[in-house]
């Protein structure tokens, strides 16, 4: 228990650290580029956290993360066109109501398994891109959802106002959705309901003989999970200011699960290392264009087949690995 | 306290399990016993819930349980293990005598999030009674290792505790002797032992003639599905029908 | 009348492809248990190398499918030795990971190749044929015809050669078969070739109606899936019956509810059958 006490201890220092550093990166960055991949690095890794959720830690691999991020992101930006509603209450709202289809499509999907499981979340993704494509009354399908208003400036004591049209306040605000993502996805992962997902994902057989119902713990992550990819793609949708039926597309699926497996499965930095690495290295190998994503599915393959864990899941079973054999 | 009545399990053309009926009484070991294929590992996984039985109920505390999943059936208080040694190998042994005490405890995701009392309380709850268990089965000083990294004995003794840790009133052990030395043979009945004076009932599938004998209160046994004999141990050692089973027609003490 | 008659060819016509990439799949995902989700972007590269072939080469649309075929088989079989076998303890979603990086490679050097504009053959069977009253392309009639006839190819090929069977045989029982002698190992890339062949002629034969393009194998792989997961891992006629079946509800869908909509029409029968039986309408075989 103390061991655990002393590494949390310096650990809760580095991560504070790490708030810090990333908190300054606005001042310290001037580049607008590279700010705006900063906002997507942030809202990536949130929607790479959603995905870790249910596929990582519970084992089943919702192939239809681009199905809910399009829709927070739709819901989110029609709420604040159509309806007048502000970002806040607009982001609530349509993540409760994403959620509620998320809820609904877990129903009958989480009864199958393994890829029959991957083969119906990822039919439900296309379907919601061919609804989003196809009902151009309500979301104008191709030709693209514009004019998407930031959040309201949000006034402070002193005069000063937090204007969202600025690159840094967005960053900030993604940031801190990020940081309390984090912090959410922690909680439940140390909790007895984090482990009860990581005994679904080892054996449903084992788990369910020992009374837990493997059924509802699957709704639950798989619904939290729907839950935090609405938020992303709410976020990017006020960022953007602009949407196409793209973003609700299989491509973000595959772009967000590679994030995923290479970061790492059931880890909390892995899907933030991953959607950094991905992220920062495609654009410097920008002039490569078409290789880059010969390069995504390339390493793909290989972390899959070699590293299947990846980055951080590896270094950390590597440790525990180690830890136990020194006792 | 297990009532199983008229008890009938097809798969295909296979009768695995015949019209069985037998009781246990609370606080008792009993061994049920039988040549391979006679239908043994099904009775569990019909009291379990694993497979539905075509006909036939489960009593257990008088109420039919047949139907329900496992997970309710664990609930209820009967927990068991697999043949197959079956743990959470990449979980530490505290991780799964943890998450083996789950099932008593009521916090969900936003207790989670928000670490009420009640979470707190039951977090600390389920770590005390993990370290109990670690100790009832002699794996305390390993509790911090890695399931798959302790040995095959050890293995089955956390399985052991993984069941003891659902808080159950019966325990099915399936085969808890398989595989193991003579050596270690002691250790493992005195946990029974153990287990059985702290109040458990006690059901077990065994092989080892000479465990079952010195073990139980009362031995069944099964041959093709159809329970042949039922008795204390000394009558079953001579019953006629139960050695014509295993050795064979024709063979004569 | 005409346009039922004209949506019910289309549907025939669609329906073969899907029943040929459909039987590709059955036969690598219900005899070797690989879920071979890059089995649509193969289809894709054959139509390109069939357009290559035809096209930048000048040489006859039959020669260019013979040599598609080929080239997928041989791809087939290297997909099969590096990446899928590799895999084989490994749980099934590793799997269908490695094909989703398969995907990326081979869209985005197609892409690069090709460029992203539709591709469009110069004409190829386009004389035309009228059948009660609706007016049809050589091409599409063909289309059905060569379908049947690679249907009864690859049936007298599982039935009566040697190779066939020792594919009936390992189907039926892996163990068995190695102890029988098979060379196990030899037989899965067979399988392996034959499918991702089967996957070019498919797209070979479609590409001069609907053109070549990047994206053309990512619905249909979808539909192959759903095709076998409704029709059976591994049955044949499943595959055939379940591939007309998708291609004439979506053709005649389309027609009389919605032409908008009428893809989505094989995506929600699954998760519609998927809702009632988990394990697909044959049940087991999912992992």
């Amino acid at each position: 228990m103390e061991q655990i006490k002393k590494s949390f201890a310096t650990k809760g220092f580095l991560i504070f650290l790490l708030i810090v550093a990333a908190a300054a990166l606005p001042v310290v960055i001037t580049d607008k580029y590279w700010m705006h991949i900063l906002i997507l690095i942030c809202i990536w890794s949130i929607a790479a956290q959603s995905l870790n959720l249910i596929m990582g830690y519970t084992g089943q691999a919702n192939l239809a993360l681009g199905a809910f991020f399009g829709l927070g992101a739709y819901t989110t930006a029609l709420m604040m066109l159509k309806l007048g509603l502000g970002f806040w209450p607009a982001l609530i709202l349509s993540a409760l109501l994403t959620s509620a289809v998320g809820f609904l499509i877990g129903l009958p999907t989480l009864r199958t398994k393994g890829s029959y499981f991957a083969i119906g979340t990822l039919c439900f993704n296309v379907i919601v891109f061919i609804a989003i494509e196809r009902w151009e009354s309500l979301t104008e399908g191709t030709r693209g959802l514009m004019g998407i208003p930031p959040p309201a400036p949000i006034a402070l004591p002193l005069g000063l106002t937090i204007d969202f049209s600025s690159l840094a306040a967005m960053f900030y605000l993604c940031l801190l959705m990020l940081l309390v993502t984090i912090f959410v996805k922690y909680r439940i992962v140390h909790s007895l309901m984090g482990r009860s997902f990581i005994a679904v994902r080892e054996s449903e057989e084992l788990t369910s003989s020992i009374g837990i119902n493997p059924m509802r713990t699957k709704l639950i992550s798989f619904t939290v999970s729907v839950f935090l990819a609405s938020i992303a793609g709410s976020l990017y949708a006020v960022y953007i200011g602009f949407l196409d039926p793209e973003i609700a597309s299989h491509h973000v699926t595959f772009e967000v699960l590679l994030f995923v497996v290479l970061g790492g499965g059931a880890t909390i930095t892995g899907p933030i290392i991953g959607a950094v690495v991905v992220t920062i290295l495609g654009e410097l190998l920008h002039f490569l264009e078409g290789f880059r994503l010969i390069a995504y599915g390339l390493v793909l393959v290989l972390v899959i087949i070699f590293m299947p864990q990846g980055i951080v899941g590896t270094l950390l079973s590597f440790r525990a690995k180690l830890f136990s054999r020194k006792l | 306290m297990l009532e199983v009545k008229d008890l009938s399990k097809n798969f295909g053309g296979l009768r695995a399990v015949d019209s069985l009926t037998f009781g246990i009484k609370m606080g008792e070991i009993v061994s049920i016993i039988g040549p391979n294929g006679s239908g043994k590992s099904t009775v569990f996984n019909l009291i379990t819930g694993f497979h539905k039985p075509n006909s036939g109920r489960v009593l257990a505390a008088s109420e039919n349980i047949v139907g329900l999943k496992p997970y309710a059936i664990a609930r209820k208080g009967i927990a068991r293990t697999f043949q197959h040694t079956t743990i959470y190998e990449r979980n530490t042994v505290q991780g799964n005598l943890i998450i083996g005490h789950r099932l008593r405890t009521k916090s969900g995701i936003i207790g989670a999030v928000v670490r009420n009392s009640r979470t707190r309380r039951e977090e600390k709850e389920c770590l005390k009674r993990a370290d109990e268990i670690a100790d009832i089965i002699g794996l305390y000083d390993k509790r911090l290792m890695q399931a798959d990294t302790i040995s095959q004995e050890e293995q089955k003794r956390l399985a052991i505790g993984l069941a003891l840790a659902t808080n159950p009133r019966l325990l099915l052990l399936d085969e808890p002797m398989g595989g193991v030395t003579d050596k270690e043979l002691g250790p493992l009945i005195e946990l029974i032992h153990k287990i059985n004076e702290s109040g458990v009932t006690i059901c077990l599938i065994e092989h080892k003639m000479s465990v079952v004998m010195s073990i139980s209160k009362k031995v069944i046994v099964l041959n093709y599905g159809r329970k042949i004999a039922e008795g204390v141990p000394a009558d079953i050692s001579r019953n006629p029908d139960v050695i014509e089973a295993y050795l064979g027609e024709g063979y004569h003490a | 009348m005409s346009l039922f008659l004209q949506q019910t060819i289309n549907g025939i016509m669609v329906g073969s492809i899907y029943a040929l990439v459909a039987l590709g799949l059955t036969l690598e995902y219900g005899i070797l248990n690989i879920p071979n989700f890059a089995h649509g972007v193969l289809y894709t590269v054959g139509a390109y190398l069939t357009f290559l072939v035809v096209v930048s080469l000048g040489f006859n649309y039959w020669i260019a499918i013979l040599c598609a075929m080929a080239a997928l088989a041989i791809i087939g079989m290297i997909v099969h030795r590096l990446v899928y076998r590799p895999l084989v303890n490994a749980p099934h979603l590793n799997s269908f990971i490695a094909a989703i990086g398969l995907i990326f490679m081979f869209k985005a050097a197609m892409l690069l190749i090709w460029g992203p504009d539709f591709k469009r053959y110069p004409p190829i069977n386009d004389t035309v044929i009228n059948i009660f009253g609706t007016v049809v392309t050589t091409q599409r009639i063909l289309i059905v015809v060569i379908t049947v006839i690679l249907i009864v190819i690859l049936n007298l090929f599982i039935k009566k050669t040697m190779a066939g069977m020792t594919i009936q045989a390992l189907a039926q029982d892996r163990e068995g078969a190695l102890l029988a002698g098979i060379n196990v190992e030899r037989v899965e890339t067979l399988v392996f070739a034959v499918g991702s062949a089967m996957a070019a002629v498919a797209a070979a034969l479609i590409s001069p109606v609907f053109l070549v393009y990047n994206t053309m194998g990512d619905f249909v792989i979808l539909k192959a899936f759903v095709i076998i997961i409704l029709g059976g891992m591994g049955s044949i006629p499943g595959a055939i019956i379940g591939g007309y079946i998708i291609g004439l509800v979506e053709s005649l869908g389309g027609a009389y509810l919605s032409t908008d909509y009428n893809e989505l029409i094989a995506f929600a029968i699954l998760i519609g059958v998927l809702a009632i039986k988990p394990t697909g309408l044959f049940g087991a075989r999912s992992h």
